[in-house]
């Protein structure tokens, strides 16, 4: 026990000046990591004039409501938050489905077209979506799908990067389960449902959460699809507020802090999972 | 698997029931993926088919005409392209290479084995990387706001005349810089401290008794291992500078003077402002010829690395 408490003492002058140097410039880039988001928390309760008023406000005023009234008049932001996430939980549920199903396929079945299809999966993660973007919106004009919620939803369902983090956590799948699963007569569909995808639920998770987040980040695509305010997703309510003469910063503030705390919340909740899927390709190559 | 296929067919173990039984696999192996193969060919390979005729015609009054490389020579001479390869190409030299310095850096300070409060401190570093993108350029906004914003008046206060951030083309180009590293240090801090941290403990141990202080150990053993995860990141961040769209979209629009303008900006005014789908197309791939050839250079790089 007295060693042990003694440990720390012995460390030299030196060296612990060195870890309180490592400390404080850490300390300091995390300052700078988190002010914006200070910022943003503390502009959310103050007017415009106040916020741009010297010196600047460093403690929360008392606008928040008064702002999130107004972001309600302006764009129904209640509307528009509602409309956010049910387009991200039916985007994730059918993308994280589609993409672990497909991930299965690879990884466990041999086929004719399997090159072709990896090859396509890696292609899409090379290629811009921008390259995209004018026959994409050609094709959804012509079938009349412009301001629909499928036009915004069905274009990115199938997810490279969930397809290849997904097939790497099949790989590792005892072959010798699935064939006795099959041997006590269970379907193919029913074994990958109640035997495989249990077992792979740490990746899951990861892309669960990964596609969750892209959808809710989303802009480009769904400022093209959509035109009605009514369908409106957060962000692209937002950017109309940008472009206005007299711009809200007030009531911009608040509205991105909102559109940014699920995702903080989302990503402090399942830090650990979602650092392992970043790492899926990572480190292992 | 020997064992399974025996139980499988116990009575005929010839080659023909073992095509059978792949036969009758197929059609399982495309209920799992049939429906990525179909959104995929749908949404993928027809758009990307059709953007690539698309660079080779030309509209006029509604019509398409075949216009054979014309698209492709516009771009040669069209100052607006040349300037957003230049600015592109800053980026790369600039951004990029202080940005993974900077990640380097503290991937190591956080892989100190004393520091408490690890997963604290590379949360609140990964954090801007998961802001939502209206978010970020509306804050950044705010703080560059050039008469009353916090960073002019926190300039003011130590004596420094207010700065243009986002109305002057330099100055503009250095607002770009500091928010892509604001936003992405991190993450690749993340990703090198993870490489870090696959390195085995007995090596530092080993450098520690042969004398070697923590500066050259890092310098001299345990960096030179991190050589692929550097690569890594840097492809990644050229592959993105390369994509660049959202940072400097949201926060410039790519002005002022398209002193912020990237390729696929330009790709979407040209699209979707001037709704010239040629010339869009045309742009579209040229960047993908880049990252072509920047993903070829990658595995040249990757084969070295594992020969070695």
């Amino acid at each position: 026990m007295t060693a042990l408490q003694q440990a720390p003492v012995r460390i030299h002058p030196a060296r612990r000046a060195g870890r309180y140097l490592v400390r404080l410039l850490l300390a300091a880039g995390a300052v700078v990591s988190l002010v914006p988001f200070l910022w943003m928390a503390i502009a959310a309760t103050h007017s415009t004039s106040e916020l741009f008023h010297s010196p600047p406000p460093f403690l929360p005023g008392g606008r928040l409501l008064d702002n999130l009234a107004r972001l309600q008049d302006t764009i129904g932001f209640g509307r528009v938050l509602l409309n956010s996430v049910g387009i991200a939980v039916v985007h994730t549920a059918l993308s994280s489905l589609i993409s672990a199903m497909c991930g299965y396929g690879l990884a466990k079945y041999r086929f004719r077209g399997r090159g072709l299809l990896l090859g396509a999966v890696l292609a899409t993660m090379m290629i811009p979506f921008q390259v995209l973007l004018v026959p994409l919106f050609q094709m959804m004009a012509s079938v009349g799908w412009i301001d629909s919620y499928q036009a915004v939803i069905l274009p990115f369902l199938a997810n490279s990067f969930g397809i290849l983090l997904m097939r790497q956590g099949f790989v590792d799948f005892p072959d010798e389960l699935l064939e006795s699963a099959r041997i006590d007569g269970s379907g193919e569909l029913r074994t990958f449902y109640r035997v495989v995808l249990p077992c792979v639920r740490p990746q899951l998770g990861a892309l669960v959460i990964f596609t969750f987040m892209a959808q809710w980040n989303s802009f480009i695509w769904p400022l093209l699809m959509l035109n009605s305010e009514e369908k409106y997703t957060v962000p692209v309510a937002l950017n109309t507020l940008t472009g206005l003469t007299r711009v809200d910063y007030s009531g911009l503030m608040l509205g991105s802090l909102l559109a940014t705390l699920p995702l903080m919340l989302l990503f402090l909740l399942f830090q650990r999972q979602f650092v392992a899927g970043l790492l899926g390709g990572a480190v292992k190559g | 698997m020997a064992v399974p296929t025996t139980c499988d067919r116990p009575v005929a173990p010839t080659r023909a029931p073992a095509r059978a039984r792949r036969r009758r696999l197929r059609p399982t192996a495309w209920i799992f993926t049939g429906p990525a193969a179909a959104l995929f060919a749908l949404f993928f390979a027809y758009p990307l088919g059709a953007s690539l005729l698309q660079s080779f015609t030309t509209e006029d009054a509604g019509a398409t005409h075949w216009a054979g490389l014309d698209q492709y020579r516009r771009l040669i001479d069209d100052p607006a392209f040349l300037e957003s390869l230049v600015n592109t190409g800053i980026i790369l030299v600039v951004q990029v290479p202080v940005m993974i310095g900077l990640a380097l850096v503290l991937a190591v300070l956080l892989n100190q084995s004393w520091l408490r409060f690890r997963g604290t401190w590379r949360a609140v570093y990964f954090l801007p990387a998961v802001t939502t993108l209206v978010a970020y350029a509306v804050v950044f906004q705010v703080l560059l706001k050039t008469d009353g914003g916090l960073v002019n008046q926190s300039l003011g206060a130590v004596g420094i005349g207010q700065v243009d951030w986002l109305n002057s083309p330099a100055w503009a180009r250095v607002s770009l810089i500091a928010s892509l590293t604001w936003r992405w240090t991190g993450y690749n801090a993340v990703i090198l401290l993870a490489g870090l941290q696959s390195i085995g403990k007995e090596q530092y141990e080993a450098a520690a008794i042969d004398g070697s202080g923590t500066v050259s150990t890092y310098a001299r053993v345990i960096l030179p291992q991190l050589r692929p995860v550097v690569l890594f990141c840097v492809i990644t961040s050229t592959i993105g500078t390369l994509q660049l769209f959202d940072e400097n979209y949201v926060l410039t629009r790519g002005g002022p003077d398209d002193a912020t303008l990237t390729p696929v900006v330009y790709l979407y005014k040209v699209g979707f402002q001037q709704l010239d789908f040629g010339y869009a197309a045309a742009i579209a791939w040229v960047v993908v010829a880049l990252i072509a050839a920047v993903s070829a250079l990658q595995y040249v790089a990757f084969g070295r690395e594992r020969r070695r």
